[in-house]
């Protein structure tokens, strides 16, 4: 029935006046479906407020929250909204046990949140779509072997693939680096715990364009298979790729914050919101709540809304990709 | 039947071996066990000793077949940490998962198939649009923060239930001890549970919810509508049980990562569970704890994945009536 | 059974338009509108559609896909896919209106009085149950049965639609049948409780054509014998000049012309009827090329002011762009076409005329 009405509509003829790029991109179907969500709206809004806070938080900071010199021993503890007797400084949302300003903690913490998300996003993604090119392309042998590591892998769930990762990269350094380091191995435990998706995604998509006829056409005149690859295929598995990395984003973000949390991720010394919390609990019950609550809220709403942005995009770019 | 039981089970053993070989080498390769085990100040006689003592002056190919072979009674050697076996601290700690695993979900499936329908059936009511809502939060929060703000609710501001450990615990037989004979036990159980249940609820509830109005919408479902069976019927006899094939499996699989999940349902609560014990034991690099949670990790997941295997076997008769008929 | 294409004549006796005065019939759509609306709109799926079905009658339902065929049988069972809605006129089954009853009362409706046949038998068995249990619970869902008897109504149904050894397959699921079988199985549950009236909805398209023919005849048998009247929708002039009484051509939700089968099909009254009889192999195989309509049915969104068909209408005048035409007497039929006008009838352009009749010589 609806597919009745579905068939008449391509069927008949349409001459649409040539609209402006602009106009084309306001008139569709992406934007009306946002404009008509006040949810996405209000996710957008403060994912792109969250996003400008990280990344400017050097300039909006009162204090650098990593720079053991300017933090204040003498304000510790520090209620919210108020200013210090000692030396002055107002704190927004209160200080902690080192007298360090929460909300200058919430901006650089959520900048290594930010920061540890994206690049693990791209590494999985670029991992994911390099092996899953490999095995689509050339099959044989080294797609069956790239298969199983990823039926293998995917028994498991990722955070605890991203624990069992960051455990064993840290067995082989010295203990004195894994502070220093911990940031690069919580790139390399996240990114390498979620690569499976992409290359699935990415060998099917191939797969298929490889048995198209304009491949096979550009094969039987002797294109060589890099050039195939990278002009022909690559473009055209993008669009999953990318709508994975979008709610992969939200997942990096959240598998960070688990792993400071639980003491394996960033150490306090530069503490990301995971860690932040992580400290926070520990004054839960004295009655300093804003130490826990405020990194708390900041990593509720950055995860919040990056994952109701995520979503909305993936129903919107492809409604089939669950 | 038999050839489907048999790939099946050929693949679990497969899996199992794969995190055998890692597992093995953890112990090989990360860190020296004889180092960590003796310290720094040993001599080098010692050294040699337990290296002898341990196998691991013999080949690799032999020390992975002892490791195979203890694995398989469940034997993973002394932690480094606290100098005990590795399968009585695991012991001594698995009841505390294992219930906290199972309540949770409990708790996950029969609220989570139970919402799912109720959304799916009444699609349209703002009941139903409510709960969708909400429970973009529970797939969206990282689990230890909705495990730190139920604390903060229900032990902090309101002080009506406790915000770790377990409890009085009561021993059954002789290494069982449970929380589920006591009211602290079973107070102290419920935030955790539902930190560690609340994000496979909502994922089932939305799984049902999906599936149902993709059952819903298919001819079968609207020619037993048209056959005038009555709404109860074609919703709960037709359409639930096409559901439930997909979902099965995928519930199946979602228990599994329950226990993963306790980790850091664990961590948060404090829960004198495995879980914690695996991640103080990734914190100071006690590989022996890490490759015996590793096994028995992976060998919940091959169970749970055969089991749901037969499971479907059973549910859907297109599978266990190969070319039955003409 | 196993019939050849039985000649058109042979069914042609019972139902000549007008519908037999004396009988009340079985189902009366009047002006029948059904709307989508979308983001676009609303959309008009059905405009004005009215028909009535004397009992045991064969009514055929053709036109091209998206010309509101199977929307007319979901609107009459209420079984519309959503956002699709009944907006305007009335649905009477033997005399009572149905369309304004709420859902509990019009739920056992069907299947006990209205029933239906889908298109495609793989997919209207439900694959979890066995054709027994499928049967036995429509049967009980409607008729006071105990579940033996229920089994033993089963068999018989079973044995009645020509499934073989029915003992032996009561118990067998979906999976387990050819596709010709299922659809006796699917008839015999649309049958099952007997109701005075079914829907057809292209039963036959999805199977072989070797085993098309079989169903078809089965399901006018069955009909005959059990005095239902059937709402055969399809896009098969074949099909319908082989079952139908009656036929109802529909374009771009409007019904444009209805009549006596042999009417319709030998002497269509439509300009749009005279292309599609003209374009369909079968029946104007003494031409000597195929006909072909220019341009295509306007989209749902875009239906032009006046006649649908005015835009590739070769006798389209200002008349037909301006004002919509109801369904009028037209030879032995009734057509919506301003050609046939009682009062004022318009002049058809007498060169194409000529052209066509050329054509048809």
């Amino acid at each position: 029935m609806s597919q009745d009405v579905q068939t008449r509509n391509d069927t008949a003829p349409v001459v649409p006046p040539k609209p402006s790029k602009w106009r084309t991109f306001l008139d569709s179907d992406i934007v009306y479906s946002w404009k008509r969500q006040p949810v996405v709206i209000l996710a957008t809004l403060v994912t792109l407020v969250m996003f400008a806070a990280a990344l400017f938080a050097p300039w909006i900071a009162p204090q650098n929250p990593f720079d053991p010199r300017q933090l204040e021993l003498i304000d510790a503890f520090a209620p919210p909204m108020t200013t210090s007797d000692f030396t002055g400084n107002f704190y927004l949302l209160g200080s902690d046990s080192q007298g360090r300003d929460v909300f200058s903690a919430i901006l650089y913490g959520s900048r290594i949140s930010l920061l540890v998300g994206f690049a693990a996003v791209i590494f999985a993604l670029v991992l994911g779509t390099a092996l899953g090119l490999l095995a689509g392309f050339r099959g044989g042998w080294r797609d069956a072997l790239i298969m199983r590591i990823a039926d293998v892998q995917l028994t498991f769930p990722s955070i605890l693939m991203a624990l069992l990762i960051f455990g064993v990269i840290r067995g082989f350094l010295p203990r004195s680096m894994h502070a220093e380091v911990a940031i690069i191995v919580l790139i390399i435990a996240i990114g390498l715990s979620d690569w499976v998706q992409y290359a699935r995604a990415v060998r099917g998509a191939t797969m298929v364009e490889k048995s198209k006829e304009y491949v096979q056409a550009a094969r039987v005149i002797g294109l060589p298979a890099r050039k195939i690859l990278f002009q022909h295929i690559l473009p055209n598995v993008l669009r999953p790729v990318l709508v994975i990395g979008t709610i992969g984003l939200a997942l990096a973000i959240i598998a960070e914050a688990t792993l400071s949390f639980l003491g394996v991720g960033m150490p306090a010394t530069q503490p990301s919101l995971g860690t932040l919390i992580r400290v926070g609990q520990d004054y839960m019950f004295s009655g300093e709540w804003w130490i826990l609550l405020f990194p708390g809220m900041a990593l509720l709403l950055l995860a919040l809304s990056v994952n109701l942005l995520g979503d909305w995009l993936r129903d919107v770019l492809n409604p089939k990709l669950r | 039947m038999l050839a489907f039981l048999i790939q099946r089970v050929l693949q679990a053993i497969f899996v199992m071996f794969v995190v055998a070989l890692i597992s093995f080498s953890l112990f090989h390769y990360v860190g020296d066990p004889v180092l960590n085990m003796l310290g720094q100040e040993a001599t080098e006689a010692d050294r040699a000793a337990l290296r002898a003592q341990l196998g691991l002056d013999q080949p690799v190919v032999v020390q992975f077949w002892k490791f195979v072979v203890n694995a398989a009674q469940f034997e993973f050697g002394i932690s480094y940490r606290s100098a005990r076996p590795v399968t009585d601290l695991i012991l001594e700690r698995l009841p505390a998962t294992l219930e906290l695993a199972i309540i949770s979900a409990i708790f996950a499936v029969v609220m989570g198939i139970g919402l799912g329908i109720y959304t799916a059936l009444r699609r349209r009511s703002w009941l139903a649009n409510f709960i969708m809502t909400a429970s973009l939060i529970g797939v969206s929060l990282p689990t230890f923060l909705i495990g730190v703000l139920l604390i903060y609710v229900f032990a902090v501001e309101l002080g009506v239930l406790p915000a770790f450990g377990r409890g009085e615990t009561v021993r059954l037989g002789d290494w069982w001890t449970t929380g589920l004979l006591t009211a602290s036990g079973l107070r102290s159980l419920i935030l955790p549970a539902i930190t560690l249940g609340l994000f496979q609820l909502t994922l089932i509830m939305r799984l049902v919810r999906a599936e149902m109005l993709e059952v819903l919408s298919t001819d079968y479902i609207k020619f037993a509508r048209a056959r005038g069976l009555s709404k109860r019927v074609v919703n709960l006899r037709h359409a639930l049980k096409n559901t439930m094939i997909p979902v099965i499996t995928i519930i199946g699989l979602q228990l599994g990562t329950i226990i993963a999940f306790a980790i850091i349902t664990e961590t948060v609560f404090q829960w004198p569970g495995v879980g914690a014990l695996f991640i103080t034991a990734v914190r100071f690099v006690d590989v022996p704890v890490m490759a015996a949670y590793l096994m028995m990790i992976a060998l919940v997941f091959v169970v749970i994945n055969l089991v749901v295997d037969l499971l479907y076997y059973a549910v859907d008769p297109r599978l266990r009536v190969q070319g039955g008929g003409k | 059974m196993s019939s050849t294409p039985s000649s058109v004549n042979q069914s042609a006796g019972i139902g000549h338009e007008p519908t037999a005065a004396a009988q009340e019939p079985v189902l009366s759509v009047r002006h029948l509108r059904v709307e989508f609306p979308t983001r676009h709109g609303t959309l008009v799926a059905l405009d004005d559609v009215s028909f009535d079905i004397a009992p045991g009658e064969v009514l055929g339902v053709v036109g091209e896909s998206g010309a509101g065929k199977s929307m007319t049988g979901n609107a009459v069972i209420r079984l519309l896919e959503l956002p699709g809605r009944i907006a305007a006129g009335e649905v009477h089954l033997s005399g009572k209106r149905i369309d304004d009853l709420p859902e509990e009362q019009f739920v056992p409706l069907r299947g006990r009085h209205i029933g239906m046949i889908f298109q495609d038998p793989l997919t209207s068995l439900n694959p979890l149950f066995s054709i027994g249990d499928q049967l036995v619970e429509t049967i009980r869902a409607h008729l006071p049965m105990s579940e033996r008897e229920a089994r033993e109504e089963a068999l018989r149904l079973l044995r009645e639609v020509g499934i073989p050894a029915p003992e032996s397959r009561l118990d067998s699921y979906p999976h387990q049948f050819s596709g010709g079988m299922r659809q006796r199985v699917v008839i015999a549950l649309a049958l099952a409780a007997r109701p005075e009236f079914i829907i057809a909805d292209e039963p036959t398209t999805a199977l072989d054509v070797s085993v098309q023919a079989q169903i078809l005849a089965l399901l006018k048998r069955l009909c005959a014998d059990h005095g239902t009247a059937v709402m055969l929708v399809t896009h098969d002039m074949g099909v319908i000049a082989e079952t139908a009484d009656r036929v109802a051509v529909m374009y771009a939700g409007r019904l444009i012309e209805i009549g006596p089968v042999d009417e319709v099909v030998r002497n269509p009254q439509h300009p749009y009827t005279k292309g599609l009889m003209a374009s369909i192999p079968g029946i104007a195989r003494r031409l000597e090329r195929l006909y072909q309509i220019e341009g295509a049915m306007p989209r749902l969104a875009a239906i032009p002011p006046g006649c649908a068909f005015n835009p590739r209408c070769p006798h389209a005048q200002q008349r037909c762009r301006d004002e919509r035409p109801d369904l009028m007497p037209a030879g032995g039929s009734r057509a919506a076409c301003w050609l046939h006008d009682p009062v004022d009838p318009l002049p058809p352009r007498l060169d194409l005329e000529g052209q066509e009749v050329s054509h048809v010589r």
